[in-house]
């Protein structure tokens, strides 16, 4: 009598169960790493928030002629190196009258950071109609004071271990119950290459840095590495060589960053002597890092398109190269784009290579070129998770923001030309 | 293979004709011994089981086997008296007067439009643009494509039926004005329809062209072509008129085959 029973059985219950089970160990993996990328997420955000934000202080400054141009010449570089101190000084006395102290007052002017001296002689030079007037300016605070409004300074800590005084902390409260103190958006961060001074150091000359390495990287790596892609599958015959070549440009692709460097070091610098610490080094240097992977990456796109398109385009008689570019190119070049913008945005968060061939240096000034001096994103973001002021700790994360903005773009943008370039078969 | 040899008293020349073809795969040997005349304006079917050699013998045909590495093909194929493998011929001229539609249908990824402009494009064929597109149109009304196409020449090859797809292919083989179409298996992933439609146009296209076909369906043998080859395990075992093999074969593998005790 055959058997046809359809309700479950124990045999059949088990492999059930274990189909469950394997979905919940998956849904469990997922959870995790997706928490993980939201702790570092939120984390990175919580702390680098605060550094597009910069505290600025409120003064009637009374900028006499006198003391800044006394010759009327209206020379920008003078008017600009004119010593704004003791203007600064008056108009924070205005404010604190009972202050009379020679050091109380310097710890008074030491509330604004060192640099907006420098801020408020540019902004005269650039607007000399201001001298003689009386104006009201927000100057950058300093670091500390910055920190305080930002509820980032520990006011448990005994006053002797803080470096922002209780006293200096009265005098923020006066400022604030006056409205003389604000944040406002940081636009130095945005605008400005490193700095020694937490409160003037941008990302700006990192930013460019990065950027134009990446330039150079893709201008080198690009044709490069798609022309060996293209000869290795399309052309080459397979033999010893080629297999040597192959074996070759596998094992590149796991060397560790820091040997490229070194090799740039010992070519590029020592024996090309090209300029030290540029982009264009740096570019060249990310760029023999990235083709490896975009030789493996365009190769195997190329394997991927169909035998019978060029079976076609041959049996029509186009010749080989026609062939290959008017077919088998446009049809892997998607791909071969998105492997490439990969290989790159992996060079883009590369440090190692970087600090061997220079890009290391402190460097105030932003590039304007591919020759100039500069650092990049992950370089500098290691000088700043260096530095010992506590106002470089947001800056670090905010930094990092900046580095992970870039690397979106760069995906989106593969994304993008991925979905815009396919055409399908 | 001497019986094969004295067939078309009646017409003129043969326009290919291949004497003592072997074909190596590495060691393997895929064609053994083969020689056979292809006479114009006739359709010449090639029919054996599969793995016989009768798609690698046509691929000798306009060497399209160069493109596998490890192939090598010794003998003699002429093609209008000359040796399609002497170093003085280029490939890529041999390709435009011997064309080939495959197996699977592999319009490019491009419009109709431009999978039949591109053979005529890249062989200078056209003297302007009118002369171009008077060339699509005629090869797609030849290929029996161009009345389902007409209005949208601009639309995707790959968004085409099956069937339509294998008419572009051909259209496009046309296109280059070839004077032989190898075709391989060019039925073998269509409908029963869409098979009488190329089966039809194979017999007009006739008049214009020599064709070889490489088909598994021996009824599609009998009914399209003038000539059979058949073939087995690499060998020509009997060539001959059509209606011969078919109605009194000479060899008893051909009988065999044909009456489907092997295959």
């Amino acid at each position: 009598m055959p058997d046809y029973t359809l309700t479950t059985s124990k045999q059949l219950q088990r492999r059930h169960a274990a189909e469950k089970r394997f979905q919940w160990y998956g849904r469990i993996a997922i959870a995790i790493s997706v928490s993980f990328l939201v702790f570092m997420f939120t984390a990175i955000i919580f702390r680098g928030a605060g550094a597009f934000q910069q505290t600025e202080i409120g003064l009637n400054v009374a900028l006499e002629e006198q003391v800044i141009d006394p010759q009327g010449l209206r020379d920008a570089g003078d008017i600009s190196r004119a010593n704004y101190k003791p203007l600064i000084m008056d108009a924070m006395q205005d404010i604190f009258p009972d202050v009379s102290e020679r050091r109380e007052k310097n710890q008074l002017y030491r509330l604004l950071s060192s640099a907006s001296v420098f801020e408020l002689g540019e902004r005269v030079a650039k607007n000399p109609d201001l001298i003689g007037t009386t104006q009201t300016l927000w100057l950058p605070a300093s670091s500390e004071v910055d920190l305080y409004m930002k509820d980032k300074i520990d006011q448990d800590v005994p006053e002797e271990l803080r470096r922002l005084k209780d006293r200096d902390i009265a005098w923020v409260e006066t400022l604030r119950s006056q409205g003389l103190i604000k944040k406002s958006f940081n636009k130095n961060f945005f605008t400005n290459g490193d700095s020694r001074e937490p409160v003037m150091a941008g990302i700006l000359g990192a930013a460019l840095g990065s950027f134009f390495s990446l330039m150079i990287c893709f201008i080198i790596a690009f044709p490069l590495g798609i022309l060996t892609a293209v000869y290795l599958e399309e052309y080459a015959t397979k033999n010893k060589l080629t297999d040597l070549i192959e074996v070759n440009i596998n094992n590149l692709a796991a060397v560790p960053s820091i040997v490229f460097g070194l090799l740039g070091l010992a070519i590029f610098l020592n024996f090309f002597e090209l300029p030290r610490s540029t982009p264009l080094v740096g570019g060249m240097v990310l760029a023999l890092m990235a083709m490896p992977t975009i030789i493996i990456a365009s190769r195997s796109i190329l394997r991927s398109v169909p035998q019978n398109i060029r079976d076609a385009a041959l049996g029509l008689g186009a010749s080989k190269t026609q062939t290959t570019f008017h077919h088998v190119v446009p049809l892997a070049m998607p791909g071969m784009l998105t492997g490439t913008i990969l290989g790159m945005a992996r060079a883009l968060g590369e440090t190692a290579p970087l600090l061997m061939i220079g890009m290391i240096a402190f460097i105030v000034d932003v590039p304007k070129g591919v020759t100039d001096v500069a650092t990049a994103l992950p370089v500098q973001i290691f000088l700043w998770a260096d530095s010992p002021e506590k106002g470089f700790v947001e800056r670090t994360s905010a930094a990092i923001i900046v580095l992970l903005a870039f690397l979106i773009v760069m995906n989106l943008t593969a994304v993008y030309l991925r979905r815009k370039l396919e055409r399908r078969w | 293979m001497e019986l094969s040899m004295t067939l078309d008293a009646t017409t003129k020349a043969p326009i290919m004709s291949a004497k003592n073809v072997d074909v190596f795969y590495g060691a393997k040997q895929a064609i053994d011994d083969v020689s056979l005349d292809i006479a114009e304006n006739q359709i010449t079917a090639f029919i054996g089981p599969s793995g016989c050699g009768k798609s690698t013998f046509m691929r000798c045909l306009n060497r399209m086997n160069d493109t596998i590495s490890s192939a090598k093909v010794t003998g003699d194929i002429r093609f209008a008296g000359q040796d399609i493998y002497s170093s003085k011929v280029d490939v890529v001229a041999l390709r435009k007067r011997i064309g080939m539609v495959f197996q699977k249908a592999n319009p490019f990824p491009k419009s109709i439009f431009d999978n039949v402009a591109y053979g005529p494009r890249i062989h200078d064929l056209a003297e302007s643009k009118d002369h171009l597109e008077d060339i699509v149109v005629t090869s797609l009304k030849r290929a029996g494509l161009y009345d389902e196409v007409a209005d949208r020449l601009d639309e995707s090859g790959t968004g085409l039926s099956g069937g339509q797809q294998q008419r572009l292919c051909i259209a496009r083989a046309i296109a280059v004005d070839p004077q032989i179409i190898l075709m391989d298996e060019p039925c073998s992933a269509l409908d029963p329809i869409a098979t009488a439609k190329i089966e039809e146009l194979m017999e007009q296209m006739k008049e214009d062209y020599t064709i070889v076909i490489v088909t598994h369906s021996m009824a599609q043998a009998a009914r399209v072509s003038n000539k059979t080859a058949f073939f087995h395990l690499g060998k020509l075992i009997e060539f001959d008129e059509t209606d011969t093999i078919f109605t009194n074969p000479a060899n008893t593998l051909t009988q065999n085959y044909i009456s489907g005790r092997i295959g």
